[in-house]
């Protein structure tokens, strides 16, 4: 599915060798998604999830930029972005599993996260005015810090998001949105849902807006990190990453045609990457697949979650 | 002093008290100090953390439940009340849930003012009570604006909770006195609830939130003086967690209790109450608790179709008459 977001850092085929443990990190999102899946598929788990399977890049750049005071917010699609920030794969899963360990004691589960300078909801819209206010209270107790929010193309159709960047442009906040559109909302495709384009929407509020079609997560750094320096003094950004979503919207509930899931699937960054660094690549790919195997049977083996209400 | 500068104060209070607190609303600042003029004097003395904001309820909300997350004090002013529904979804979806649902419990301190009711023909849509449809929310709790509570006080309590709360704030008691004349009758406090009494064992006993304390009170006396008819009045500065006991009603000694309210009629707070009573009074009462409230209906603009809807202190007045003679 071809994405509209107007790119002003335009895919290229070529990705940059990464240091050994960014690419590490990306592995490990790739492999946590797929084992996730797996255990779905063997009914080891409780309700639903959504896999950020082909856009794991994005945090894995993203977070490279953020600072330790630093907000996050995340949303149904989050097990990227908590990764990427925390590198606690058995936090999480303990928390999707509901087992001892869990971040959140196993009543957040995959949507419902929070740590310190972390939280994630599963309510489509509803994060943006919270980041707005996370970062008004940033402005005045930490200058320079920031507040991230990750949102997907289909949160576009709800009024709150509009109400949270008029205030944040209005008040100068340091805010950044990054939307990760892969170019489906769920089922529909987002020329079905979605009028005009997001750049359109960002121009209105008079907010800067960065489209990014590369999946190079070295260049994506490099076009970001300016514009980042502005979002810490006061103006929110809007950086529109044009993603592919590799796997259905949960689970078994893919219903784009074979042609649109292959494009989706051309557009891997975890195929490039072997294609172009085959080496590297090959030595630490199993070696994360391993890892995130052994994290699934640690994680399994323990005992339920406990949670005291009060 | 009115109660709209008892709740100023307050305001004020919380604000020089807290270097964290902030308040966030429409229109709410200096000169103008909002619709109903509670805000006065803030945006002046704290230009920086009070702040006017457009005509953006859920955002706003937002706005503050991120600022209560990262342990700031916020209070959201609705415009009236009414608009709350607009806000619905950060305040029950997000900052009642966070209190538990990222496992342990974290503070949310968070008030969302609310002026409601009607009498002043402000129509279907600005006149209402909506507290009925916050009943019943984890981690969220109802508070009501009362003359017979000082409001620095109540706001210290909804603070301390760490939990956010909607306060319902009657319009037409802006006006009207704090700490009002109840002669012939006196005043004390059980537990949290104001008590309006006689030294002697009441016929019956009227639970109502502060916005109604008037018109009871009015048709207290008239029920005192054309029948006489003693009652006891019981205000609640709490509407929910519900904080009038079984226990505090039974040792008044009535057997017949009302509970007066403004809300329309059908799933209201007075059936919560009255649930909580007949539980812990079975077999106690003389008939089982009697609601009063407005008809099941929208609150027109016309002052003569306003009154035929609303409760005032006439329909309390004739409907402890009927239950007391029957």
């Amino acid at each position: 599915m071809p994405s509209a977001c107007a790119e002003t850092v335009p895919a290229a085929g070529l990705l940059s060798r990464l240091p050994d443990d960014e690419l590490e990190l990306l592995l490990l999102i790739r492999h946590f998604e797929l084992q996730l899946l797996d255990l779905y598929g063997r009914g080891e788990l409780n309700g639903t999830t959504h896999t950020c399977l082909g856009q794991e890049y994005i945090p894995v750049a993203v977070s490279g930029l953020l600072r330790d005071g630093d907000f996050v917010l995340s949303n149904h699609r989050g097990h990227g972005h908590y990764l990427a920030r925390y590198r606690d794969p058995h936090g999480l899963l303990a928390e999707i599993m509901g087992r001892e360990g869990a971040i959140c004691a196993g009543v957040g589960g995959s949507q419902h996260i929070r740590r310190e300078g972390y939280l994630s909801t599963g309510i489509q819209g509803e994060s943006l005015p919270v980041a707005t206010g996370i970062a008004l209270h940033l402005k005045r107790t930490r200058p320079g810090a920031l507040a991230c929010v990750y949102i997907g193309d289909g949160s576009w159709g709800e009024g709150a998001v509009y109400e949270a960047l008029n205030l944040a442009s209005l008040w100068r906040l340091p805010l950044l949105v990054v939307v990760e559109n892969n170019g489906i909302a769920q089922s529909t495709p987002t020329s079905r849902q979605l009028a005009g384009t997001i750049a359109g929407r960002a121009a209105a509020f008079g907010l800067g807006h960065l489209g990014i079609g590369s999946l190079d997560v070295i260049g994506i750094r490099t076009a970001l990190a300016p514009a980042l320096d502005l979002v810490r003094r006061g103006e929110p950004l809007v950086a529109e990453f044009a993603a592919h979503r590799l796997g259905p919207h949960s689970k078994g509930d893919d219903t784009r045609s074979a042609p649109e899931i292959e494009h989706a699937r051309a557009h891997d960054w975890y195929r490039r990457y072997a294609d172009q660094h085959p080496r590297q690549f090959a030595q630490f790919d199993a070696a994360q697949r391993e890892h995130v195997r052994a994290v699934v049977a640690e994680v399994s083996a323990r005992p339920p979650s406990t949670w005291t209400r009060s | 002093m009115r109660v709209a500068e008892n709740l100023n104060a307050a305001l004020h209070a919380v604000l020089a008290a807290d270097p964290g607190a902030h308040l966030l609303g429409e229109d709410i600042a200096d000169p103008y100090g909002g619709a109903f003029k509670i805000t006065r004097g803030l945006s002046e003395r704290y230009p920086d953390r009070v702040l006017t904001t457009p005509i953006s309820e859920a955002g706003i909300t937002g706005v503050a439940c991120g600022l209560a997350l990262c342990g700031d004090t916020a209070v959201v002013e609705m415009m009236f009340g009414d608009f709350v529904a607009l806000a619905f979804d950060p305040l029950v979806n997000l900052a009642a849930k966070s209190v538990s649902m990222y496992g342990a419990r974290r503070p949310v301190r968070l008030v969302v003012r609310c002026p409601s009711g009607g009498g002043r023909g402000y129509g279907p849509t600005h006149s209402q009570s909506l507290m009925k449809h916050f009943l019943g929310v984890p981690g969220l709790s109802v508070y009501e604006l009362s003359p017979f509570h000082d409001c620095l006080g109540v706001f210290e309590e909804m603070l301390a909770l760490g939990e956010p709360c909607l306060f319902v704030e009657d319009k037409v008691t802006y006006t009207r006195p704090m700490f009002p004349d109840v002669a012939p009758f006196r005043l004390d406090y059980d537990g949290g609830v104001a008590r309006v009494f006689l030294d002697e064992r009441p016929d019956c006993v009227i639970i109502a939130p502060g916005g109604m304390a008037h018109r009871a009170l009015e048709a207290m006396r008239s029920l005192l003086v054309e029948e006489e008819i003693s009652s006891m009045l019981m205000v609640p500065s709490r509407l929910y967690p519900v904080a009038v006991e079984a226990a505090a009603v039974e040792r008044t000694g009535a057997e017949v209790v009302f509970v007066a309210e403004e809300s329309t009629g059908g799933g209201t707070w007075g059936a919560e109450v009255a649930h909580r009573l007949h539980a812990g009074l079975w077999g106690r009462l003389r008939r089982p608790v009697t609601l009063i409230h407005a008809l099941d209906s929208v609150i027109p603009t016309a002052a003569h179709l306003e009154r035929e809807v609303l409760p005032a202190a006439s329909t309390i007045h004739r409907q402890v008459l009927e239950a007391l003679r029957e």
